[in-house]
Parts: structure tokens; C-alpha cells; sequence
């Protein structure tokens, strides 16, 4: 019944999980936009949903008991650095219009990720009561 | 809930910028408080930022907090006022090394980005109750 429900729901929940730290790591640029020699960062949208997912982005494949593991680089791979059109002095890659922007973008797609999930919630209902 | 964290980055974000507008306030008051000497005049204060960086793994940046507040090293202006209370055996007093353009433009800086962390809050406030709201009818 469970597989059911999360087959049925999609990729959705992990989109919005994903979606949620992507608004995080923002949110945490924009509270950083004067603090000196701060590097904005950014999620890879498609690097941490391949994560989430389970799709194995960046790990190495095990087919044998005495494969070595591969350590893994970063413990959050899909955060990358922003690479700023216009150096500061103080060292500090935040750019407050870009950040803005980029939340905005995030909090929409937020939002659809939500609306996705409410009509596949709908249909669940829906079917369960056969109307 | 993930959301819930971005409460703290940006409450510590205001929490930081009213410092600065605090210490913009009180540069601009005290700009033209004079002093007899130059050891007593007062000294432009600045805020110093850093990022919180939180617990290593998670490498999520957190908020921002005030290490210090930083007094300004300028030498102060010396005027002559030979009629003035305060002035010395020369007829000089001391006046705070406050530029009152660079404070405002730093007030304006520091009101825009507390702008900008209340949207975000806004923002956010939104989205969670929405999420909480999935599925009801």
C-alpha cells in the first residue's frame, strides 16, 4: 500500500524536499550579503534530486564484496560555489539582485512542486472513495 | 522541517543589520559632539559580521552573527572655537571623525538588506503554511 501511495505521489516529495534546502542555502546567501569574504552558494538542483532519488549521482558502483567504497568528497555534493560577475573587495560573492531572483525562482517552483502534490493527493482521495 | 532553520538565518540577519543601523544611529548623533580633548571624543562605531557556519556535514551555512563591534581609528577633526566652552588654552576643540555621507549610505545598505531578509521571511511564512495545508480540503 505504501509502494502504492509513493508511486503514485512520484518524484514529487523529493523535489520538494530538495526544494526546501535549495530556499535554505539561499535564504542563507542573502542573510550573508554583507558579511565579509562569504561565498555564495547555490543547490545543483538535478545533482541533489539525482541524490534524493537514489540514483546514485557521484557514487561508485559495488558488483563485488571487496570493491573499495570511494570516500565521498564533500558531504553535501550538489551545493556549488556562485561565481560572481563582479568581484568585491571584501571578498563577499553574494550578489543581492541575483539572490533575490534566485529565491523568488526557488520559492515559485516550491510551490508547484506543493500543487503537484496536492492533486496527486486529490486523485489518491478520489480513488479511495470510488466517486 | 527544513523551512523551519531558514526562521533562524534570517532572524539572525535582522538581528545583525539593526546593530549596523544601530551604530549608523549612533554615529549620527554623536557626529557633532565636541570634546575639550582628543582622547574623550567619540569614535565612529562599526559592526563587524561573520557567517555562522553550522555543525561540519550538514555545510549549510547558518546565519550571520556580530563578532565585535569595531571603534573607527580616524583622528579626530580639530576646529578652532576660541568661544567655546569646551575649547583649550588655544582656542581648540575636537569634534568625532564621523563621515555623516558614508553613514547614510551605509544606513540605506544596511535598511535594504533588512528588506530584503523580511521578504524572505514573508516568503517562507507562505510557503510552510501551504505545505501544512497540503492535502486538507
Amino acid at each position: 500500500m505504501n509502494k502504492l501511495i509513493d508511486a503514485a505521489l512520484g518524484i514529487h516529495p523529493q523535489a520538494l524536499a530538495v526544494g526546501a534546502r535549495r530556499l535554505e542555502v539561499l535564504a542563507a546567501n542573502l542573510a550573508n550579503a554583507d558579511t565579509p569574504g562569504f561565498k555564495a552558494r547555490d543547490v545543483d538542483f538535478r545533482a541533489a534530486l539525482a541524490t534524493a532519488t537514489g540514483e546514485r549521482a557521484g557514487r561508485l558502483e559495488a558488483t563485488h564484496p571487496k570493491h573499495l567504497t570511494a570516500p565521498r568528497a564533500s558531504a553535501a555534493p550538489e551545493l556549488r560555489y556562485r561565481i560572481p560577475n563582479e568581484p568585491s573587495l571584501d571578498g563577499n560573492t553574494v550578489e543581492g539582485p541575483l539572490e533575490q531572483a534566485a529565491f523568488a525562482e526557488a520559492a515559485v517552483r516550491y510551490q508547484a512542486s506543493l500543487d503537484f502534490l496536492a492533486q496527486r493527493i486529490e486523485g489518491l482521495r478520489k480513488a479511495l472513495r470510488g466517486e | 522541517m527544513n523551512l523551519f532553520k531558514i526562521f533562524d538565518i534570517s532572524g539572525s540577519a535582522l538581528s545583525a543589520q539593526s546593530v549596523r543601523l544601530n551604530t549608523v544611529a549612533s554615529n549620527l548623533a554623536n557626529a557633532d559632539v565636541p570634546s575639550a580633548t582628543a582622547d574623550g571624543v567619540y569614535k565612529a562605531r562599526h559592526p563587524v559580521f561573520a557567517a555562522v557556519l553550522r555543525a561540519v556535514g550538514t555545510e549549510t551555512a547558518g546565519g550571520v552573527r556580530v563578532t565585535g563591534i569595531v571603534e573607527s581609528e580616524r583622528p579626530p577633526r580639530v576646529e578652532y572655537r576660541p568661544g567655546h566652552p569646551l575649547a583649550n588654552e588655544e582656542g581648540y576643540v575636537y569634534l568625532p571623525a564621523v563621515n555623516v555621507v558614508e553613514e547614510m549610505a551605509d544606513m540605506i545598505s544596511a535598511s535594504r538588506s533588512y528588506q530584503s531578509n523580511v521578504e524572505v521571511l514573508d516568503t517562507i511564512k507562505q510557503l510552510m503554511l501551504r505545505t501544512l495545508q497540503l492535502g486538507q480540503r
